[in-house]
């Protein structure tokens, strides 16, 4: 446990040190900035009001964001730090295998979620602030959601890079999954391949297994319980899920999908060779 | 202490490592010496338990790659090229420091005798400290926490006469009861300080054999230079290994570590036409 920490806290301050986590905390804390400037939490806009209408918007800039920096970033600096030799020093130290890499994992989880915690928590302030009420159980929920979020990719990030043997091709991987998994968030591209001949259950498969579709749509029901922006996909995820159910399943399998592949870059990592 | 049992090591198809045999025992202090590519590294990484590789390697008996907190307990490692690492000087004292069970005070105190005050430079990024500091900071934590077996790739390289003496001396305590490995792409920056010379080409060893090992580590040979003329190029250099002259850049004296006389010398052979005269003789 001494190990795990020490590991953790050490790319805690590598993390912080580093540019991209100076330009990604200035992205979300400027998302926020710039939705309090355009005044979004005093608007009334199709029935959200105040604090909800922010996170709306928050939400779904976050969902853009969110996975391809946190993707670009774990296997930029994983597989950066291997090819620049940091892993050749620090893995010569007598630290566990186990305690190198999940404590990577847990320094890298806090440095990601931390900015989009901390913006979250000034839109909040913010709201206070302008008298505007405040729904914690949206607030709870959605940072909740934003937790999965990041380690669902923090996970993939980490798969990418025991996999690739260098910072490009781990890079390039990163993009790629990121890229494909927006490609079948479109409901265009969905309607196409029923059009085309593909069943019905299988385009509802794969909008169940894309986090990134999970997300979008657990954030929808939160404001919207009936998912009428949905339309007719909506009765399957209500009659097979339920709300509570669907809700659940928002955060367990984007929560699972993460585990199971920064445990997978675990074996690899664990079976080949480290630098 | 070490055995090599028919290491080979190849990436895709290229053998890196071909057969490599080796015992190395308490007390030998072997000059790893190749060409690039003639794998020293990799055979390095071997030892670190960092490549999976076919064959044996056994540390007391245990393998580096599914005992490794207990073998690199007992391996000191100086790389190369210093990592570019991000975190301050303390903060890395402290993780090494920390996964080591060792106390960060001796870490400190190598610094402190290779002439690097760390306390200074506590908040600075180890990345951002210069080639020699950075190369002092890694002795420091190899030699700063209880060792069997120091892995040191060009250890010196980057170090100035004064702290290259006090790295042999710092070497010289560990000598008996340690076994060390120096590896160079040239045996004379290392040949003083060793007693066993292997050398890699292609992957195998070409080389195994024991040196005359007459220098102690912890000498010093008082020197005198005679110039037929001054220089200015001459008096620069000499002036880096902490050469003086009291008669307008003629006569220059000082003092050179004995294990550093051959790389001494080998800087002199630069200014050949220019030398008179060379007096250098071991303080008692």
């Amino acid at each position: 446990m001494k190990h795990l920490m020490l590991t953790a806290m050490a790319d805690i301050n590598e993390s912080l040190r580093s540019r991209w986590f100076l330009i990604y905390t200035l992205i979300f804390g400027g998302i926020v900035v710039a939705l309090f400037i355009t005044g979004l939490t005093e608007s009334r806009v199709m029935g959200f009001t105040g604090l909800s209408r922010t996170l709306v918007t928050y939400l779904q800039i976050t969902m853009a964001i969110l996975p391809v920096f946190v993707l670009l970033t774990t296997v930029r600096s994983v597989a950066g730090d291997r090819e620049a030799g940091i892993f050749e020093y620090l893995l010569s130290l007598p630290v566990g295998l186990a305690s190198w890499y999940w404590g990577k994992i847990i320094g890298r989880f806090v440095v990601v979620f931390l900015p989009v915690v901390l913006a979250m928590i000034l839109a909040v302030v913010w709201a206070a602030a302008k008298g505007a009420e405040i729904p914690w159980g949206q607030v709870l929920f959605y940072t909740l959601m934003l937790l999965v979020l990041a380690w669902c990719f923090l996970g993939i990030g980490m798969l990418i890079s025991s996999l690739a043997r260098s910072a490009d091709v781990a890079q390039g991987a990163a993009f790629i999954i990121w890229l494909v998994l927006l490609l079948f968030l479109d409901l265009i591209l969905l309607g196409i391949m029923i059009q085309n001949g593909a069943t019905a259950d299988s385009v509802v498969l794969i909008a169940l297994l894309n986090p990134l579709q999970v997300f979008r749509t657990g954030a929808m029901m939160l404001f919207d319980p009936q998912l009428v922006l949905l339309g007719p996909s909506a009765w399957v995820i209500l009659d097979t899920f339920g709300h509570t159910g669907y809700l659940v399943y928002s955060i367990i399998y984007p929560l699972l999908l993460g585990t199971l592949c920064a445990w997978l870059g675990y074996v690899f990592f664990k079976r080949g060779d480290l630098p | 202490m070490i055995k090599i049992n028919n290491v080979s090591k190849a990436f895709r198809r290229n053998q890196v490592l071909d057969g490599i045999n080796l015992d190395i025992d308490r007390g030998d202090r072997i000059a790893l010496v190749g060409s690039n590519g003639a794998g020293k590294t990799t055979l390095i990484r071997c030892l670190l338990g960092e490549y999976i590789h076919d064959g044996d390697i056994l540390m007391d008996d245990l393998k580096p790659r599914q005992n490794r907190q207990e073998v690199l307990k007992k391996i000191g490692f100086v790389p190369q090229i210093p990592p570019p690492l991000k975190m301050p000087v303390a903060q890395l004292i402290k993780f090494a420091a920390g996964v080591c069970d060792s106390d960060p005070e001796k870490m400190y105190a190598v610094s402190d005798s290779l002439g690097l005050d760390a306390l200074k430079f506590k908040k600075q990024p180890f990345v951002k400290l210069s080639g020699g500091q950075k190369q002092k900071m890694l002795i420091s934590i190899a030699l700063g926490r209880d060792s069997e077996f120091l892995i040191m790739d060009e250890p010196a390289a980057n170090l100035d006469p004064e702290a290259r003496h006090n790295f042999f001396n710092l070497l010289a305590k560990k000598k008996d009861d340690t076994a060390m490995i120096i590896s160079s792409h040239r045996l004379d920056e290392v040949a003083s300080l060793v007693n066993r010379v292997v050398e890699l080409d292609q992957g195998k060893i070409v080389l195994n054999d024991r040196v005359a090992d007459d220098v102690d580590m912890d000498s010093i040979l008082s020197c005198e230079v005679k110039l037929t003329r001054a220089e200015n190029a001459f008096a620069d250099t000499v002036g880096e290994w902490g050469f003086t002259s009291n008669d307008n850049g003629i006569t220059w004296t000082g003092t050179v570590a004995g294990p550093d006389r051959l790389r001494f010398l080998g800087v002199l052979s630069r200014y050949a036409g220019l030398l008179k005269g060379i007096k250098m003789e071991e303080k008692k």
